[in-house]
């Protein structure tokens, strides 16, 4: 089966200086892994790189099967990102912020409901302009778009900032829910205590490049999703 | 591209109906400019009558440029922009949409304008056919430009001043060709044959939004 995500020697360049620097990196379908580093590492620009947002003018990037050398947008509809902003209309209400992310990746108007549904985002919220909300909540839309969209890869920059410990669980379980459905997970994260229980492998930057990966889990995820999350327990921390 | 340019244009309405940016500082704003060229032109209804055509485009032109800088700054603010590269719409979709969007208001903007002219400045339509033909495609080309020349911005540190920079300038034809075709319509200057201001505006509508589907594409990119 093919990599998720595939890079060897990607190098990414905004402004004067490299974002990335040579990276290697190499994600199976199915897989959950955690970017970390100190502020600077090159996670953010890793993570852009692979949604196809940010040009990778060296070396060789796939995913999905996408070449981001030579089409980057290719890419876009099949990935879904959490960023640091929410990417969200503040004039629309919630269901009208999810539902056009729904409409526009081409999925049934159901997904966008389900979506709500998981994220709890129902009764007046629902109804609320997202301008409105707080910023734990406006990241609880964004994270119900990206659910909406159903992507093959998701990329979470920072997913625990700004969540009450509700939603880290939802979170929690929404990764564990699409690696189960096929989905592979990137995460870049400042919290071990929160990622690294979702995580199969851990991979360090710094500097925009690789310097070391651990894994995390024994068993991947995926294996352990597929016998029930009860089954979970064995995971530890390597 | 035609289910994105509807959804795009939707989205971007019914952010306009729930903001009322346009409505509640845009028209505003173009009624004043037309209330104030008639304090500066003096209390005759004759220098008013003739000039009225063109003043009835500066205020358009002038007015889409706050039209077109708002649907910038809704794809602008809290990361949209990414949001919308990452939607997997197509770029000449999201493109036909905001223009779809834009030429709306506008449309709405110089149903109060001419409402203006008539009762500010007294002047009488000949030709309402003429009037309300010169007015779509001026607008269509004035949208798809604005639209552009706004993607073009989009990325620039100083896009609120660097887009009338770029854009009036380029929209100067819609300028001339409407006012003559207005003159025309009211019946201060003679009909020339062909139509060629109604042509000059068609044309310039089709070139932009033809050029607005090619490039917007790798301008959103560049942004």
């Amino acid at each position: 089966m093919a990599p998720a995500v595939l890079l060897r020697a990607a190098v990414c360049v905004t402004g004067r200086f490299p974002a990335l620097a040579g990276v290697d990196l190499t994600v199976a379908q199915g897989e959950v892994v955690v970017l970390e580093g100190p502020n600077g590492a090159g996670k953010t620009s890793l993570l852009r790189a692979c949604a196809g947002l940010l040009p990778v003018s060296g070396g060789e990037a796939v995913v999905l099967g996408c070449d981001l050398r030579r089409d980057r947008s290719a890419v876009r509809r099949r990935v879904g990102m959490l960023g640091h902003a929410a990417a969200l209309y503040d004039d629309l209400t919630v269901v009208e912020n999810v539902r056009f992310a729904a409409r526009a990746a081409r999925c049934a108007p159901q997904d966008a409901e389900a979506a709500l549904e998981r994220l709890e985002l129902s009764g007046r919220v629902r109804r609320t302009a997202v301008g409105r909300l707080s910023a734990g909540q406006r990241r609880r839309v964004a994270l119900a778009v990206l659910v909406a969209r159903r992507p093959e890869l998701w990329l979470l920059d920072e997913p625990h900032a700004g969540l009450d410990r509700a939603t880290r669980a939802i979170l929690g379980d929404l990764v564990a829910e699409a690696v189960t459905s096929g989905a592979t997970v990137l995460m870049a994260s400042h919290e071990p205590e929160e990622s690294l229980p979702l995580a199969d492998r851990a991979v360090s930057l710094v500097g925009g490049r690789v310097i070391a990966e651990r894994a995390v889990r024994t068993v991947p995820t995926a294996a352990l999703t597929a016998v029930g999350r009860a089954g979970a327990g064995g995971a530890h921390v390597a | 591209m035609w289910r994105d340019t509807v959804l795009v244009a939707g989205k971007d309405l019914r952010i306009e109906l729930r903001s009322r940016v346009v409505l509640n500082q845009v028209v505003p704003v173009a009624v004043i400019m037309l209330v104030l060229f008639a304090f500066a032109l003096g209390p005759d209804d004759a220098p008013l009558v003739q000039a009225a055509p063109g003043l009835f485009w500066v205020a358009v032109l002038f007015a889409s440029v706050l039209a077109v800088q708002r649907s910038v700054v809704v794809e602008s603010s809290d990361g949209a922009r990414d949001g919308l590269r990452l939607s997997g719409l197509d770029p000449a979709g999201v493109f036909l949409g905001k223009v779809a969007a834009v030429a709306v208001q506008l449309v709405a903007l110089e149903v109060v304008l001419s409402a203006g002219v008539v009762v500010l400045y007294g002047a009488h339509v000949r030709s309402l056919g003429a009037l309300v033909v010169s007015c779509l495609a001026g607008t269509a080309g004035l949208a798809a430009a604005g639209t552009l020349y706004g993607a073009l911005a989009a990325g620039m540190r100083a896009r609120e001043t660097l887009l009338p920079f770029l854009f009036l300038p380029v929209a100067a034809p819609v300028l001339l060709a409407g006012t003559r075709a207005w003159q025309v319509a009211m019946g201060t200057a003679a009909a020339s044959p062909g139509d060629p201001w109604l042509r000059l505006l068609v044309v310039f509508a089709v070139v932009y939004l033809a050029l607005g589907v090619v490039v917007f594409g790798p301008l959103q990119e560049a942004s």
